[in-house]
């Protein structure tokens, strides 16, 4: 096992679209364990993709369970993943292991079905929503050769959801 | 490691301005930075870093154009660099009607709770019988802002709302 060097941004690479994985052997393993790593060191990232070590399959691992409060599905390695139904929109800010020092508010769908292989070969399906969701999109589209760079909206006049002044139950 | 210096620009706002600033400080042998440019009150407002292989301020280049643009200029060298970003965790929003003082409550709030303000921007809208006031801050919050939340109520009032909505920035 040992971490990768993680490609940045404007690495040709980053842009090259991720071919299906195939065989679900002791390579594949491999890898995964080396991608596992890599996601380890880096500086608090939900997810990382096969294609920002400069692997070019369709593999990635989410994990947003470390987050308080927040819907998840645990620790996921999703294999051929795939987004069958979006529903809702919302704006969030995001970063990335391949573009440091820079962030900025991207439009996600609020809830996704995902359908996916575990590393075994077994077939996932999920339904996802809100931060869990947006992780996976993030993901995904670093299998097709996209950064979150290609959707930024804004940095200015966002609408994020509002935390409400409710005053404390009296004694 | 480059010398950078602040350079800020103000003048009557007008079609082009940024490209002949920008083009003049290009040829002059300047680089750039990072930058804003804001319209506040119909005025062109810019502030540019700047550096220089002879460390030059920007003056020779910007003298070029002054006139012609009618530009204020000043110039500052500065101990900043690039690659300093911080996150900012938390956004404050402040609507409502134009109350002297706000700015200062608020700010003032976020201080006591140790909140370095890392972007603030503010605008009057509506019209000239009744304007809106409308201001964004983006800050470092050290503690929970459901407290900034309680801390910051006591100003809702007198026609202003004020939110506070946490920023969680996504890394994949």
């Amino acid at each position: 096992m040992a971490s990768l060097e993680i490609l940045s941004y404007p690495d040709e690479r980053l842009r090259q679209k991720s071919l299906e994985v195939e065989h679900f052997d002791q390579t594949l393993w491999d890898f995964i364990a080396d991608l596992e790593d890599t996601l380890g060191v880096g500086p608090g990232a939900v997810g990382i993709a096969a294609p920002q070590v400069g692997h070019f399959q369709r593999i990635c691992i989410v994990d947003v369970s470390g987050r308080k409060k927040t819907k998840n599905h645990g620790h996921l390695v999703l294999i051929n993943p795939e987004i069958t139904e979006w529903d809702g929109f919302k704006l969030g800010r995001e970063g990335c292991l391949s573009v440091p020092d820079y962030t900025g508010n991207v439009v996600r769908a609020e809830k996704i079905t995902l359908e996916a292989f575990d590393p075994e070969g077994n077939e996932l399906n999920f339904e996802m929503s809100g931060y869990e969701a947006r992780a996976v999109q993030h993901e995904l589209d670093h299998l097709d050769g996209l950064l979150f760079l290609d959707r930024v909206v804004s940095r200015r006049n966002d609408i994020f959801d509002r935390k409400v002044y409710k005053p404390k139950p009296k004694k | 490691m480059a010398n950078w210096y602040m350079l800020t620009l103000v003048g009557q706002d007008q079609q082009g301005i940024v490209a002949q600033i920008t083009q003049t400080l290009f040829e002059n042998g300047y680089d750039l930075g990072e930058a804003s440019m804001m319209r506040l009150g119909g005025n062109f407002t810019v502030m540019l870093m700047i550096s220089h292989p002879e460390n030059k301020n920007g003056d020779d280049a910007i003298a070029i154009i002054k006139d012609k643009m009618g530009l204020c200029v000043h110039s500052v060298e500065v101990s900043g660099g690039l690659h300093q970003h911080v996150e900012p965790n938390v956004r404050v929003t402040v609507l409502g009607t134009d109350r002297a003082g706000i700015v200062a409550e608020v700010t003032g709030v976020l201080a006591e709770q140790g909140v370095n303000i890392v972007d603030l921007e503010s605008d009057v809208g509506g019209t000239a019988q009744a304007p809106i006031y409308i201001m964004h801050i983006e800050g470092v919050a050290t503690n929970s802002t459901d407290d900034l939340v309680d801390k910051l109520a006591p100003l809702n009032r007198d026609g202003i709302e004020i939110q506070v909505m946490d920023i969680e920035t996504l890394v994949g």
